[in-house]
């Protein structure tokens, strides 16, 4: 290495793996115990609406960490991440739909929809999708396929910054008017719903929730890692580099086009990943989740928890979904404007998200720290 | 002496009463006409149309009131309220006769006797009596009646009157048993662009086993050709209409994008807010709607002319707000304005819920905005659209005098072009900003206003338009007026015309894809900087 080599940090210190470790263990230990040993109404019981609420929460973190990784670290605001998420959460849905069978309300092979619309058969790009391993390879192919195309002619003519933002935003919301015509085979308003069962499981028992649950959790961390292992290597410097002076490292000799369509198609599968996670646990996908609304959300995620910290996506994920969840229920009237305030005080107040703050108080406390001593001595 | 005056005085009245004119009418035909076979009372009914005596409409309502009774098979009475009137002379007939038989009129004479009622009305000189009577003889014409619609045709100096009638004219020729008459008929109707007119053609092509509805080979050839152009003809008013519809759409895209072109396209502002601004007009329009309803009910219809400055202040000045408490602070960073902006169009959206309800709320037109004109046969251009075209020019005119005339617009392109100049020889920065702003809302404020007179106005009215609107900014190209122009009335026709052809979603998506490819060929002339402006 030569003696101008940039400092690539580890993946992580060892107070970090600490940490993660202690997160896995509550993961995989601590809630299925909770959940499925402890006894209804212990202190230590943790009900499956808990379980259910915090495997979404889960998923929306990974789309979170996602959306770090194409604003936070290379500067591109995507506003259609929800369309991402909601084509993996698609293509699960069709293998779900497929595995109620005959127990729809008609009796028939075909999904309800279907009947209704008077189908005879499944259409093509239905095919193969009762099997699970074809549906988890279109999880990731779909999105992964239209953030690439998608990808290659935006960043091909150099679209950047807020103008990227508004066409990904009306790519989304074209693809939502797609999916709210009954004739495009996916449902329609309604999308699917009722799922039976996964893989053989029965989907609405404790058993198979907290199975859910764990996979997100796994999915969850391996994400972060991946991610971090991204922008940790030279790659992530390179990223970090078009988010600054894109035109600089041009000048350099990188074509940054090639950076951001990695990063940005990378991105879209995990958004993808998530989604298939997440219409199992939820139990219903309609193309009310490509709203341009939802994807701004996920905006609002990263930068309430930090832009450019892969632990603050995730934080940020759980500080404004929680919020949302008891908000929702006590003031259902009051959420939009907390929302909305929300995006205006961070935007304002918090540039660096809540770890930034975080970050800030800690180095103002170390400080004084240095300075408590050295006044001392001049005592 | 007295007696004889008092007669006098009870005829005279019961004259008036039944406003019944002397006349002389052929008393043959009269009789004709109320008794004998169906034919010839029918060919009797076109003589005495012929005639084109004054009397005879009076003398055909009768029949079909039922008040027409023959006297011994002789004499024509029309009776009413047992007063009894010669039909032919209008001479008062005392005492009533006693051997009564009732005229009857059945159905195929009925139909004769209106058509013939309204050949008549054809000469009286109200024009909208003809229009109604040439609209009636479209459906109930009679070969019979042509003299006397040569006659009307040849007076007739309305155009659509003139029209209708040759149509009508020609129609009954068609029956004629003299092919060269039906084929001069044939060439009349290649004028027409009513869209019966093929239905007659048509009809004439048809072919029963193998005898065609039309005998003569010249005529029928004749026909198709006067087909053909009856077609184009048709096909023409359709996409005229689609034109129209198109500007339309266009016209409401650009009042929408007005604004965004002054707050994006010239200072920078990406403004998420943009469509909650065009809403805050719309329901200010709204409000102004109900203090006219309940304040001054006699002036409603001119509510607009009051609402237009409402919406453009109240926008305005929620904009202005903006730009003071947030945007301000926001320059520069385009991506956190646009998050902020949204989280404003947020709390907007959720103001106007909370004070107006989730429901949408009713902004009606005013009389003189309802209806609409039809330029040409089957095209009805509705008012309150043409009213919004009108509108949107008005509004264009307005900002682009703005810009180039005066000194808030000197102002506002002096800090675009470079901010650190126009602050140093005086130019007050922040306060442009602030009044640009505000400009640009106002705007929205004045497509709100514009909006709520063909749409629903409801919360989330600025939602639907906001996508749309940044399209068109993004399309025109940043930084001039005549971009967005072109952008907004390319889209919305391009809209209507795909939406014709594919169905509404799936001329968004292409139009959509279509934008994305229309970058890949001219980046540089749509948005992008050049050099290391790019960065800024």
């Amino acid at each position: 290495m030569g003696p101008l080599a940039p400092h690539i940090s580890n993946l992580y210190g060892r107070r970090g793996w600490i940490v993660l470790g202690v997160c896995a263990l509550i993961l995989f230990v601590l809630f299925p115990l909770a959940n499925l040993v402890m006894p209804k109404g212990s202190l230590f019981h943790i009900s499956d609406f808990t379980v259910a609420l915090a495997g979404k929460i889960m998923c929306y973190a990974i789309v979170a960490v996602a959306m770090d990784l194409i604003w936070g670290y290379t500067g591109i605001l995507s506003l259609g991440h929800g369309l991402f998420f909601a084509l993996g959460g698609y293509a699960m849905g069709m293998y779900l739909m497929r595995m109620i069978g005959r127990e729809g309300q008609y009796q028939s092979d075909l999904p309800d929809f279907m009947v209704f619309l008077n189908w005879k058969a499944y259409p093509w790009y239905w095919s193969f999708t009762d099997q699970f391993w074809y549906a988890a390879l279109l999880v990731v192919l779909v999105p992964g396929l239209l953030a690439f195309v998608f990808g290659f002619f935006a960043f091909r003519s150099r679209i950047k910054g807020v103008y990227f933002s508004i066409i990904t935003q009306a790519l989304t919301f074209a693809f939502m008017l797609l999916f709210f015509r009954n004739d495009t085979g996916f449902g329609g308003n309604n999308g699917f719903t009722d799922f039976k069962r996964i893989l053989g499981h029965t989907i609405a028992t404790s058993q198979t929730r907290i199975a859910l649950f764990m996979i997100t959790g796994a999915t969850l961390i391996v994400t972060l890692l991946f991610a971090r292992a991204i922008v940790t290597s030279k790659l992530g410097r390179v990223l970090t580099a078009i988010r600054d002076a894109e035109s600089r490292v041009m000048f350099s000799g990188y074509n940054p086009v090639h950076y951001k369509l990695f990063i940005w198609t990378v991105s879209a599968v995990i958004c993808g990943i998530a989604g298939a996670l997440y219409v199992p646990q939820v139990g219903i996908i309609n193309p009310s989740e490509m709203s341009p609304a939802n994807s701004i959300e996920i905006a609002i995620w990263v930068a309430v928890g930090g832009r450019g910290s892969l632990v603050g996506a995730i934080l940020g994920a759980a500080i404004v979904n929680g919020a949302k969840s008891v908000l929702t229920v006590a003031f259902p009237e009051y959420w939009l404007f907390f929302l909305g305030l929300l995006f205006i005080l961070v935007t304002l107040f918090l540039p660096r998200g809540v770890i930034g703050a975080f970050d800030q108080l800690r180095d103002r406390l170390r400080q004084r720290k240095l300075a408590q001593p050295a006044r001392g001595s001049t005592a | 002496m007295l007696l004889k005056k008092y007669a006098l005085a009870l005829s005279l009245a019961s004259l008036l009463a039944c406003a019944l004119p002397a006349w002389a009418l052929p008393a043959d035909l009269v009789l004709a006409v109320a008794a004998g076979e169906s034919d010839e009372r029918i060919a009797a009914v076109a003589k005495l149309v012929a005639s084109g005596d004054s009397g005879v409409e009076a003398y055909f309502q009768s029949l079909l009131d039922g008040e027409v009774q023959v006297a011994g098979g002789k004499r024509v009475l029309i009776v009413k309220d047992r007063h009894a009137v010669d039909a032919a002379t209008g001479e008062k007939v005392e005492p009533l006769p006693e051997n009564l038989d009732d005229a009857l009129v059945n159905n195929r004479l009925r139909g004769t006797l209106e058509g013939a009622r309204s050949a008549l009305k054809l000469s009286s000189p109200d024009r909208a009596a003809r229009l109604t009577a040439v609209k009636a003889l479209e459906d109930g014409a009679r070969e019979e009646m042509l003299p006397l619609i040569g006659a009307a045709l040849a007076r007739e100096t309305d155009p659509q009157i003139r029209q209708s009638l040759t149509l009508v004219q020609a129609g009954l020729q068609l029956k004629s048993a003299d092919a060269a008459v039906r084929l001069a008929a044939v060439k009349a109707l290649a004028q027409s662009d009513n869209p019966n007119t093929k239905m007659l053609l048509l009809a004439l092509l048809e072919k029963k086993g193998d005898v065609y509805a039309e005998p003569d080979a010249a005529v029928r050839a004749e026909a198709q050709d006067t087909l053909k152009a009856v077609q184009s003809q048709l096909s023409s008013a359709e996409r005229f209409s689609q034109i129209f519809t198109g500007i339309s759409l266009g016209s409401i895209l650009l009042l929408a994008a007005l604004g965004l072109a002054i707050t994006y396209g010239l200072m920078g502002v990406i403004n998420m807010a943009h469509g909650e601004l065009i809403m805050v007009g719309a329901y200010g329009t709204y409000l102004v709607q109900n203090l006219f309803r309940a304040q001054a009910p006699a002036l409603f219809d001119w509510y607009l002319l009051a609402a237009v400055p409402v919406a453009f202040f109240a926008s305005a000045i929620v904009g202005m707000a903006l730009e003071r408490s947030v945007i301000r602070y926001l320059y520069g960073r385009p991506l956190e304005t646009l998050l902020a902006t949204w989280g404003i169009s947020l709390i907007l959206i959720q103001t106007v819920r909370t004070l107006f309800g989730a429901q949408n709320v009713q902004v009606e037109n005013p009389v003189w905005m309802s209806g609409g004109v039809e330029i040409i046969a089957n095209v009805l251009l509705p008012w309150n659209r043409v009213v919004i075209i009108g509108f949107a020019l008005a509004v264009l005119l307005l900002v682009w005098v703005l810009l180039a005339r005066t000194r808030l617009g000197l102002f506002v392109r002096a800090v675009t072009q470079n901010r650190g100049m126009a602050s140093c020889v005086g130019v007050p920065t922040a306060r442009v900003d602030t009044l640009a702003f505000g400009l640009g809302s106002g705007i929205a404020g004045l497509a709100g206003c514009a909006l709520s007179q063909i749409g629903n106005v409801g919360p989330d009215l600025g939602q639907t338009y906001i996508v749309d609107s940044f399209m068109v900014v993004v399309l025109g190209g940043v930084g001039q007026l005549a971009g967005t122009v072109y952008a907004a009335l390319g889209l919305g026709m391009a809209n209507k015309f795909l939406e014709g052809w594919s169905g509404a979603v799936l001329a968004k998506i292409a139009i959509l894809a279509f934008i994305i490819i229309f970058i890949q060929k001219r980046p540089q002339g749509l948005f992008a900087l050049k050099g290391r402006m790019a960065d800024a």
